[in-house]
C-alpha cells in the first residue's frame, strides 16, 4: 500500500470552543500505481486528510502511513519520496516560473548535476517553456495551476496529492490539466485526488472513495460504487410538486431509492422497475431515461450534493 | 528521490531560502545599498554636526565618532527586526509560502533558519555602512573594525528571530505598531547611540543591561576604539544568549502557526 489510513481523527476547536472533527474515523488504503479519487463536497475534510498525509496537520488518533513511513515521525523522510499540489495557489509571486521550479527542486533534494534537466522536464509539463522567464504573478491563471502542478512533480515522485486540482479553472484549462493528470496514471504514479466534480472522479479516478462528514462512506471503482448503490438506469421524471411527490411514493413503496434535483424527481434502478409501475409513473408525461452515475450514488448515501 | 535517511537538521532549506533571497536581491539591491548609506550620512550630518557642534565630545569620544559608531547598531536592528516582522507575517499568512514549503522535506525549524541566516547577514554587512561613511567624517579606527560584521551579524540574528517570533503572536499586520511603538523605540533610545547610558538615572542604566542593542553598541564602540576583553566577552556573551533565547521562541512560535 502506497498509503494507509486507519481510524483517524482530527479535531479543531472553533472560535467559541467547541470542537469539530474535520476528519472523523477516516480509513482508506491507496495501492500503488493507482489513481484514487477522494471525492466529496467541500466541507468533507479532503484537505484536512491531505494535510494529515504530509504531516502539516497532526492526527489526534488513528494511524498513517505513507510509502512504508510511520506519519509523522517520519514525515519528512516520507515528503521527500511524495510530490504535493495544494488546493490553494501559493506559488511565489515574485520569482519567476524557473525560479519557482528550482527552488523546489532544491527542497526535494534533486542532484545538483540533473536539477537543470529536472527543472526543464517540469517546464515541459506545465508547458511554459515559453514562459519560464516570466514572473508567476504574471500569469493567467490556468498557467499558474499547471505550474502548481509541475512544481509537485519536479522531483519525478512516485506518489502524488492532488487536492482539487481543477476547482475554479474554465472548461479548457481543465481539460488540459485532466490531460497531465491522465499522464501521470498511465506512467504508473500514485496518485490520490481529491476533487468535489464528479466527473473528474469518473474519468481520471482508477477508484473512488466518497467521503462526508470526514469519513469514507463507500469505495469502489465507479462502476462498481454505481452498479452497487444506484443500479443501471435512472427515469428522470418532471411535473408540480404532488405530482413529484406521488411518483416518489410509488418507487418507495417498490422499493425504488429516489432524488430530488429541482424540479424533477430521479427514480434509481430504472431497470427494476416493473411495466405496470412503469406506466403508473410515467401516466402519459416525459420521462428522461439515462444511464446511473456517481452523482447519483452520493445523493442516495449522503442525501448531500456535489457537482 | 533516493531513500537516503534525512537528518533533523538539513542544510538544502536553508540554501533553498537563500537561493530565493538572492534571486529576489539580485532586484533590489540598488535601493537597499541606497538606503544603507543615505541613512546613516543624514544621521551624522545632523547629529555630528548639528549636536556635536554643542557637545563636542562625549565619554571621551568625539561625538561624530560617537555617533558614527552608535548608528550601527541601530542599522543592525532595523534591518533585521523589520524584514523578521514584515517579510515572514506576508509570506505566512498572505502568500501562503510556508505551507508550499513545509509539503516538501523541511521541517520547521528549518525554514526559521534560512530566513534568519539570510536576513542576519545581509543585515550584518549592510549595518557596516555606518563606519564607511564616519570615515569620511574623520573616523580613524583601529584593526578591530574588521570583526565588527561579526558583532552585527549575530545582533542581527537575534532581532531578525525576535520579529519572526513577534509575527506569530500578532493577531494582524496592524498590531505592529505595538511592537514597534512599545518595544524597539524604547530599545532604539535607550542603548547609548546617541548619549551614554551612563548619565541616565539608575533604573535606566539597569534596563539598558536587558536591552541587546546596548551591547551591541558597546562591541561595536569597542572593536574600532580598543576592546575591553573581559566586558566584551560579556557584551557578546549576552548578544549570544539572546539570539538563543529568541532561536528559541520563533521556532516554537511558527511550528503553532503553521503545523495544527
Ligand atoms: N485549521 C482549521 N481550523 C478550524 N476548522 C478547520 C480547519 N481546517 C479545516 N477546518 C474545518 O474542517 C472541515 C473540513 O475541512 P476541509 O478538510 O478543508 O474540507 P474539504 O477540503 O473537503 O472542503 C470544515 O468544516 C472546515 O471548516
Ligand atoms: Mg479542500
Amino acid at each position: 500500500m502506497a498509503i494507509t489510513l486507519r481510524d483517524v481523527v482530527k479535531r479543531y476547536s472553533d472560535r467559541d470552543g467547541t470542537q469539530i472533527a474535520a476528519v472523523d474515523g477516516l480509513t482508506l488504503e491507496v495501492p500503488a500505481g493507482m489513481c484514487l479519487g477522494l471525492l466529496g463536497p467541500n466541507g468533507a475534510g479532503k484537505s484536512t486528510t491531505m494535510r494529515l498525509l504530509t504531516a502539516q496537520s497532526r492526527a489526534d488518533e488513528g494511524t498513517i502511513r505513507v510509502l512504508g513511513h510511520d506519519i509523522p515521525s517520519e514525515a519528512k523522510q516520507a515528503r521527500a519520496l511524495m510530490g504535493v499540489v495544494p488546493q490553494t495557489d501559493n506559488l511565489d509571486e515574485e520569482l519567476t516560473v524557473r525560479q519557482n521550479l528550482e527552488v523546489f527542486a532544491r527542497l526535494y533534494r534533486v542532484p545538483r548535476a540533473g536539477l537543470r534537466e529536472a527543472v526543464d522536464r517540469a517546464l515541459e509539463i506545465a508547458q511554459l517553456t515559453g514562459r519560464a522567464e516570466a514572473r508567476a504573478v504574471n500569469l493567467s491563471g490556468g498557467m499558474r495551476r499547471r505550474l502548481l502542478v509541475a512544481r509537485g512533480l519536479v522531483h519525478s515522485p512516485r506518489l502524488v496529492l492532488l487536492d482539487e486540482p481543477t476547482v475554479g479553472l474554465d472548461p479548457q484549462v481543465r481539460a488540459d490539466l485532466w490531460g497531465l493528470i491522465a499522464g501521470l496514471r498511465a506512467d504508473g504514479v500514485t496518485v490520490l485526488m481529491s476533487t468535489h466534480y464528479i466527473e473528474e472522479a469518473e474519468r481520471l479516478a482508477d477508484a473512488c472513495a466518497l467521503m462526508s462528514h470526514g469519513r469514507v462512506i463507500a469505495n469502489g471503482t465507479p462502476a462498481e460504487l454505481i452498479a452497487e448503490h444506484a443500479g443501471d438506469r435512472v427515469e428522470e421524471h418532471e411535473g408540480p410538486p404532488d405530482r413529484l411527490a406521488e411518483i416518489e411514493g410509488l418507487a418507495r413503496r417498490a422499493g425504488l431509492p429516489t432524488r430530488r434535483t429541482g424540479p424533477t424527481v430521479s427514480v434509481l434502478r430504472a431497470e427494476r422497475i416493473p411495466p405496470s409501475l412503469g406506466e403508473a409513473l410515467t401516466n402519459g408525461h416525459r420521462v428522461v431515461r439515462r444511464a446511473a452515475n456517481l452523482e447519483d450514488v452520493f445523493v442516495v448515501l449522503t442525501g448531500e450534493t456535489v457537482e | 528521490m533516493s531513500d537516503t535517511r534525512l537528518r533533523r537538521f538539513e542544510w538544502a532549506p536553508v540554501r533553498g531560502v537563500w537561493r530565493r533571497e538572492l534571486a529576489l536581491f539580485g532586484r533590489y539591491w540598488t535601493s537597499t545599498s541606497f538606503a544603507s548609506i543615505v541613512e546613516p550620512t543624514i544621521y551624522l550630518l545632523a547629529f555630528g554636526f548639528g549636536f556635536g557642534s554643542l557637545v563636542g565630545h562625549v565619554a571621551g569620544y568625539r561625538y561624530v565618532d560617537f555617533v558614527g559608531t552608535g548608528v550601527v547598531a541601530s542599522a543592525a536592528l532595523f534591518t533585521s527586526v523589520f524584514p523578521g516582522m514584515f517579510n515572514t507575517y506576508i509570506r505566512r499568512t498572505y502568500q501562503h509560502s510556508y505551507d508550499a514549503v513545509l509539503a516538501a522535506p523541511v521541517d520547521v525549524h528549518e525554514v526559521v533558519a534560512g530566513e534568519a541566516s539570510w536576513i542576519a547577514v545581509k543585515s550584518g554587512l549592510f549595518s557596516c555602512t555606518p563606519v564607511l561613511v564616519a570615515l569620511a567624517f574623520g573616523l580613524r579606527p583601529g584593526p578591530g573594525v574588521l570583526v565588527v560584521p561579526v558583532f552585527t551579524t549575530v545582533t542581527a540574528a537575534g532581532f531578525a528571530l525576535f520579529g519572526i517570533w513577534a509575527s506569530t503572536v500578532v493577531p494582524s499586520i496592524n498590531s505592529f505598531d505595538y511592537v514597534i511603538s512599545g518595544v524597539l523605540t524604547p530599545l532604539f533610545l535607550v542603548a547609548g547611540t546617541f548619549f551614554p547610558v551612563g548619565g541616565l538615572p539608575g533604573w535606566a542604566r539597569m534596563a539598558a543591561q536587558v536591552n541587546p542593542l546596548y551591547h551591541c553598541v558597546e562591541l561595536v564602540r569597542h572593536a574600532v576604539f580598543g576592546f575591553r576583553p573581559l566586558a566584551d566577552l560579556g557584551h557578546l556573551g549576552a548578544l549570544v544568549l539572546f539570539a538563543a533565547l529568541m532561536w528559541a521562541l520563533a521556532v516554537r512560535g511558527m511550528r503553532r502557526r503553521l503545523i495544527d
